[in-house]
């Protein structure tokens, strides 16, 4: 459990967020400038706050109007900064020990040989910082701040500094770590794909001011991600089971709330629990059984809200079984369709719209 | 008679003198130099501006004006001379107050070269290891200190060939006592101004030579060798 209410003021920003998050994945979502950086250094003590309180799992981290303020290094708030801020005269080893000789009076926590594997580390270890690529040294970063025992883990973008190739061969380890290690992580993030695989609550930052605060379906559906912009980048978040493969064709089936959906091949065993994302924009709606179709994924399902929005597009919301899909239409195609909260529909959504950017990782 | 490339026993005299006088002030600054050079980089205080006027007095005041100043505080009938000369510390015409003329000298060059290696060290390095529950005094051991160390080195280098090569505070505090204040350069002096002394000066002018290129060398090699261990 964290709960942090912070007002903070410096030249013409200002900050002042306050939010309340339980679960594995809270991400703090924004635009750059949109003060994420800022509440995580509060939140690590790096930046004092004019005013401020911070609770994390019921021990009182800040609280100015009681003139509490715990220093950073007594704080056990693990941090992976955007870039590594590895140690360059220690190597790999002393890196990711460095914090266990100040934390060596508590017990617990994974050991050096299990975050190596975690991290697949283990053949770096006499390596300099230097040596490493930006995943790498990335990744000793995640292991440095998890070996020191944290109460909590924030990541600030530790993605954003490295390209496409390297984000996806973090990424999982991210995954395995919100499952495996079981410190709260809150992560920071502006890219719509990492907190869709990784986050159960999403708090979403504009200008300073929290704009949303939920579970992460919820945010992510609402449209909410990006505050008085309409967006394609919303749609709903759904977990699934792999429930078999059809080597033939390359495809995967999985099962879940809404129903059966047909995927690209997955690399993951029937039964495993995947999350995945339907972006609105890759929803068709039709009202009777169209033959002869290409897409593979027809759900039926009933309208429960249409909203209209600014220019040519409107927000379908159709419920499929006990989850909720979410579909861009045009306002036309609304109008054409008589679309209204009641009416039964069916859901289309191509195989071929599930990605890198759409397909979640193993859940537990 | 002397061969004329071998140093007589005078001049073997000034030379030890200089190299235990260097050597000892030195040290002696190495620890107030790191702290007053990591005030000055890394805290905001009171008195900030004037510390640092202070610490490069030396370095812009003619050296006799500064052997003077430490002769009117540390002589014998100086402010502090007679309380120091009861605890046993006596500077006035002493191979000691050599060594002290030569620190104030040598400090300012010193805490310049430690003070921008100081400011060098990425301060993100030192906020992520507090993150990671290593108190104020721990990151300053383990990461701005090896961090700054080749800077460091350079600095206490720096202070020891000024040392080496102090004349006129050190002349004006303590005198040119032969055996013990009589340090390299005051020993030329004198060579320079008695009948014959010519070879004896040059002699020791090229041990003055050798002994700062050898200085210089060793800070290069230092240096490059803790940039090294960064780099590898």
């Amino acid at each position: 459990m964290i709960e942090v209410a912070v007002r903070h003021t410096r030249g013409a920003f200002s900050l002042d967020a306050a939010f309340a998050a339980e679960g594995r994945v809270t991400a703090l979502f924004g635009r750059s400038g949109s003060g994420k950086s800022t509440l995580v250094d509060v939140i690590a003590g790096l930046v004092r706050p004019d005013h401020g309180r911070i609770v994390v799992d019921g021990v009182t981290l800040l609280d100015t109007e009681a003139r509490l303020r715990v220093p950073v290094h007594r704080r056990r708030i693990g941090y992976v900064f955007q870039e590594a801020r590895l140690m360059p005269h220690l190597t790999v080893r002393q890196n990711l020990l460095f914090g266990r000789w100040f934390s060596r009076d508590r017990d617990g926590g994974p050991g050096l040989a299990a975050v190596a594997d975690l991290l697949g580390l283990a053949a770096l270890l006499e390596r300099r910082p230097a040596g490493l690529s930006g995943g790498e040294r990335q990744r000793v970063a995640i292991g440095r701040a998890l070996l020191a025992r944290p109460r909590l883990l924030l990541m600030d973008e530790p993605l954003s500094a490295l390209d496409e190739a390297r984000k996806a061969e973090i990424l999982p380890y991210v995954a395995r770590l919100r499952d495996e290690a079981r410190v709260p992580i809150v992560y920071v993030s502006h890219a719509v794909a990492e907190v869709a695989r990784l986050a159960d609550t999403v708090v979403v930052l504009d200008q300073g001011r929290v704009a949303a605060c939920g579970p992460a379906a919820e945010v992510l559906r609402r449209g909410a991600l990006f505050p008085g912009r309409d967006t394609a980048e919303t749609g709903a978040l759904l977990q699934m089971r792999v429930a078999a493969h059809d080597d033939a064709f390359g495809l995967t089936h999985l099962d879940g709330a809404p129903g059966r959906l047909t995927v690209p091949s997955l690399p993951l065993p029937a039964g495993a629990s995947v999350r995945i994302r339907v972006r609105a924009r890759d929803v068709l709606v039709a009202r009777e059984a169209p033959r002869a179709l290409s897409a593979r994924n027809v759900l039926s399902g009933t309208v429960t809200a249409v909203t209209p929005g600014a220019g040519a597009h409107a927000r379908v919301e159709i419920a499929c079984g006990e989850a909720s899909l979410v579909a861009e239409v045009t306002r036309l195609a609304v109008h054409d369709l008589a679309l209204a909260p009641g009416l039964s529909v069916l859901a289309i959504v191509k195989s071929v719209a599930f990605d890198e950017e759409t397909i979640g990782v193993v859940e537990i | 008679m002397t061969p004329p490339l071998f140093l007589t026993p005078d001049e073997w005299s000034a030379l030890r003198l200089s190299l235990l006088v260097a050597s000892v002030a030195t040290l002696a600054s190495l620890l107030p130099g790191l702290g007053i050079a990591y005030l000055l980089a890394r805290r905001e205080f009171r008195g900030r501006a004037i510390l640092d006027g202070l610490v490069h007095l030396p370095l812009i005041l003619p050296p006799v004006v500064t052997g003077y100043l430490l002769l009117l505080a540390f002589g014998r009938r100086g402010w502090f001379g007679p309380a120091l000369a009861e605890l046993g510390i006596v500077f006035s015409f002493r191979w000691t107050g050599a060594a002290l003329a030569c620190a104030v000298m040598g400090f300012p060059l010193m805490v310049r070269a430690m003070r921008l290696s100081f400011e060098a060290v990425d301060r993100k390095l030192e906020q992520a290891a507090g993150t990671l529950g290593a108190p104020p005094l721990a990151v300053f051991l383990i990461v701005t200190l090896p961090l700054a160390l080749p800077g460091i080195l350079a600095g206490a280098v720096l202070a020891f060939a000024k040392a080496m090569g102090e004349f006129g505070a050190t002349i004006t505090f303590v005198s040119n006592i032969p055996g013990e204040t009589q340090t390299l350069p005051a020993a030329i002096y004198t060579l320079t101004q008695v009948p014959g002394g010519e070879a004896g000066a040059l002699r020791l002018t090229l041990v003055s030579v050798a002994l700062s290129m050898a200085a210089l060398i060793a800070s290069e090699w230092l240096a490059r060798r803790a940039r090294g261990r960064l780099e590898a």
